[in-house]
């Protein structure tokens, strides 16, 4: 039955993705009327103008320039031109750094104020304000304060992906069953000790549904961030794309992007599910 | 033969035994020819004495078969010797040398990806840069604001800006004073406003109320230049229309989807726009000032004054490459150097409208114009001086300015003067000249009757 059932909506999914490429296919042929002009000029002027070219790329074009891309995904053409490859791997590099600091920094920290009703009521103004601030918002002045681009980068995955993981942790340390606590307590178990094999496995699913939700965050941000900054990365690479107005390849880095995003949450997600336990 | 390649190495690719015949062996050969090598470079000294010495080998043998005849049959050093006698090698590699080793030879220069940073970005792939003994990484970036903050955070060593901005950072204007130099101008001319397709009849400025238009930033000769052609048809650029600070890129998306009406900016963009059918090429930034300076190549003065040498390395490369941009039978060599991913990145044919000059206006014709764009490195002060006019004109200084302490502060036209002088161009003796703006004058004497001569102009 369910595997019938998946087998469906494997056919819906392909449906669907064709007849997207179909209509997105249809909606960029080229019909837009061609004035006039004559060979010298036209010499001089772009697809669009002399054949009526759709600003838009159709899917084939896309297709035509991701082969191309994978086939030399490492190329290095110097500083300002590297293959996609590299780009991502910077970015990755970007996000794995800067999400690893929050890690070190929000679950220590989250599972202090959790312990903590004082220091939970007392941080919580704080965190409530800082916690809805665009990550972007902090870039200048991490520019301005770090005086160094890539560091300053790290800083924002950093400060955008500290807030879920720490609220949860909080959240979820806080919420750890008062009757699994109490037995402990009988059984005269230490601080520490109740916090390592009590309230971390109870706390373990919200926590790490906490990093799960920073990751896609961080891994928004970068893109943004890079644009930002420039220098290397997938967002310097679609800024870069932008400024020779090659939608092409800017869709083919908007499509990177997404599998990557998709990776990180996958992975994620089985660590999620390790840790799960039945009430 | 290269100018770094030893001149008394009658062959580059030594053979079993020795190629003069002088030496037993081809490893006794290497010895005695070693003190004359310039690899591996042993010090500065001896690499100038290198450069110095193939100079005048090159000079007395201009074919190079009579020259490795010439040491094969003598040997190097009986080369070295027998030159020395008649000429002082060893003077000349001091004179030579005093313009001293770079303290720094690995540098950072960025740039924005406009045709406007022509040589700048050229100088990279051209070898400008490894010809004057640096070994610079040009680096693109992102925005105006963007290369200001890195340039003072020193990730760059010097950097590309618009002309305005040097001044606008030594006197703290959107940013913390940090004083900052001009070495060098980029580009003359080479802007244009570029109209979209709708208001192909509305061509006379006095109709352009309520407009939107875009400028890459604020502190640019282009928001100058816009706002003066605008207040000299009777429009007043901060309540008639609207002016944008757009990032050059989004300039033709924004055109396209009618977000604005028009721009004022660097030429590869106004290309750009003309090229995807999006807008036409309303007037030439020629024609409002013909030789206006746009972009300049801008250190701050921490570093002049850590790393002259490097600087003055520098300056000279940036000069060089521009008097090989100024001449037009290069331009087209440039545009394919420059169009790559990896410099500006745009189509080869834009950029080679952009350089040559010959062009599609957007409206059916092609235009020549070979000075559209030119490239003329000599700072003026007196183009500081009318920034500064321009500044006090639109509000973004407040008070008053010393016209002149500023602008010799920041536009280094003594040192460059020299430096040209040395490098054998002839740069021009004064550092003042008048000019002619839309066919008013401008002294640079006189700055404040300038100002005041405008009638409209923000109220301070």
């Amino acid at each position: 039955m369910t595997s019938s059932l998946r087998l469906r909506a494997g056919l819906v999914s392909i449906a669907l993705l064709a007849a997207f490429l179909g209509i997105w296919h249809l909606a960029t042929r080229s019909t837009a009327p061609v004035a006039a002009m004559s060979p010298e000029y036209a010499k001089l002027m772009g697809l669009t103008a002399t054949q009526g070219k759709s600003a838009m790329p159709g899917p084939l074009d896309v297709g035509a320039k991701l082969w191309e891309h994978l086939k030399r995904p490492f190329y290095d053409n110097g500083p300002n031109d590297k293959g996609l490859g590299i780009q991502l791997g910077y970015s990755i590099a970007r996000v794995g750094l800067g999400y690893l600091l929050a890690v070190l920094v929000a679950i220590p920290l989250g599972f202090l104020i959790g312990m903590s009703p004082l220091l939970s009521k007392a941080l919580d103004p704080f965190i409530q304000v800082l916690k809805p601030i665009s990550p972007l918002a902090w870039m200048p002045l991490a520019l301005y304060t770090i005086k160094d681009s890539s560091i300053s980068a790290i800083f924002v995955i950093f400060i955008c992906s500290i807030w879920p993981m720490l609220l949860n942790t909080v959240f979820g340390v806080a919420s750890v069953r008062k009757e699994w606590i109490n037995v402990a307590r009988t059984l005269e178990v230490g601080t520490l000790r109740r916090a390592f094999t009590v309230i971390l496995p109870a706390a373990a699913p919200t926590i790490l549904t906490g990093m799960r939700i920073s990751i896609g965050i961080a891994w928004l941000v970068i893109v943004a961030a890079e644009m930002l900054v420039g220098g290397t990365g997938i967002g310097y690479f679609v800024w870069n794309e932008w400024n020779n107005l090659s939608i092409t390849n800017v869709i083919i880095a908007i499509l990177l992007i997404g599998i990557v995003g998709m990776l990180l949450d996958q992975i994620l997600a089985r660590f999620t599910r390790m840790v799960t336990f039945p009430e | 033969m290269s100018t770094f390649d030893n001149p008394f190495d009658p062959d580059r690719n030594l053979r079993a035994g020795c190629v003069c015949g002088e030496h037993r062996s081809a490893a006794e050969h290497e010895q005695a020819a070693s003190a004359l090598r310039c690899e591996p470079v042993e010090s500065e000294e001896k690499r100038y004495e290198g450069v110095v010495a193939s100079a005048v080998m090159r000079a007395m043998f201009p074919q190079d078969a009579a020259r490795r005849a010439f040491l094969r049959s003598v040997g190097a050093s009986t080369a070295l010797a027998a030159l020395s006698q008649f000429f002082p090698i060893k003077t000349a590699t001091e004179v030579f040398a005093e313009t001293g080793a770079p303290e720094k030879k690995d540098l950072k220069v960025g740039f924005i990806p406009i045709t406007c940073a022509t040589p700048i970005i050229m100088a990279a792939p051209l070898g400008f840069y490894a010809k004057h003994g640096l070994n610079v990484e040009v680096v693109k970036t992102a925005g105006w604001a963007v290369i200001r903050d890195k340039t003072i955070n020193k990730e760059y060593d010097a950097a590309h800006m618009l002309a305005p901005m040097p001044i606008a950072i030594s006197l703290g204007l959107g940013a913390n004073a940090i004083p900052f130099s001009v070495p060098a101008i980029e580009n003359i001319n080479g802007q244009g406003i570029v109209l979209a397709m709708k208001h192909k009849d509305k061509r006379d400025p006095k109709d352009w109320k309520g407009l939107k238009f875009a400028i890459p930033f604020d502190y640019s000769m282009h928001n100058y230049l816009l706002r003066y052609y605008l207040a000299e048809h009777g429009i007043d650029p901060d309540t008639d229309v609207q002016l944008r600070s757009v990032p050059p890129p989004e300039m033709v998306a924004n055109l396209r989807a009618d977000n604005i009406d028009g721009f004022l900016a660097p030429d590869n963009i106004c290309q750009r726009a003309i090229y995807d059918g999006v807008g036409f090429m309303h007037l030439l930034s020629k024609e409002i000032w013909d030789g206006h300076p746009c972009c300049s190549f801008a250190a701050s003065r921490e570093f002049i004054t850590t790393a002259p040498n490097s600087f003055a390395a520098l300056t000279r490369a940036i000069v060089d490459a521009t008097a090989y941009a100024s001449k037009a039978e290069n331009r087209k060599q440039i545009a394919e150097a420059i169009a790559p991913a990896n410099y500006i990145n745009a189509p080869v044919t834009v950029l080679e409208q952009v350089l040559t000059g010959t062009y599609a206006d957007g409206l059916g014709g092609v235009k020549t114009d070979a000075k559209r764009v030119d490239f003329d490195p000599f700072p003026w002060q007196s183009f500081a001086v009318w920034m500064l006019t321009q500044m006090k004109r639109w509000g973004q200084i407040k008070g008053d300015v010393d016209y002149k302490a500023v602008a010799e502060q920041v536009y280094l036209a003594t040192d460059t003067r020299k430096l040209m002088t040395e490098m054998g161009l002839s740069p021009p003796a004064s550092s003042y000249k008048s000019f002619a703006v839309m066919g008013k004058n401008f002294d640079p004497a006189k700055p404040e009757d300038y100002v005041a001569s405008f009638k409209i102009r923000k109220a301070s």
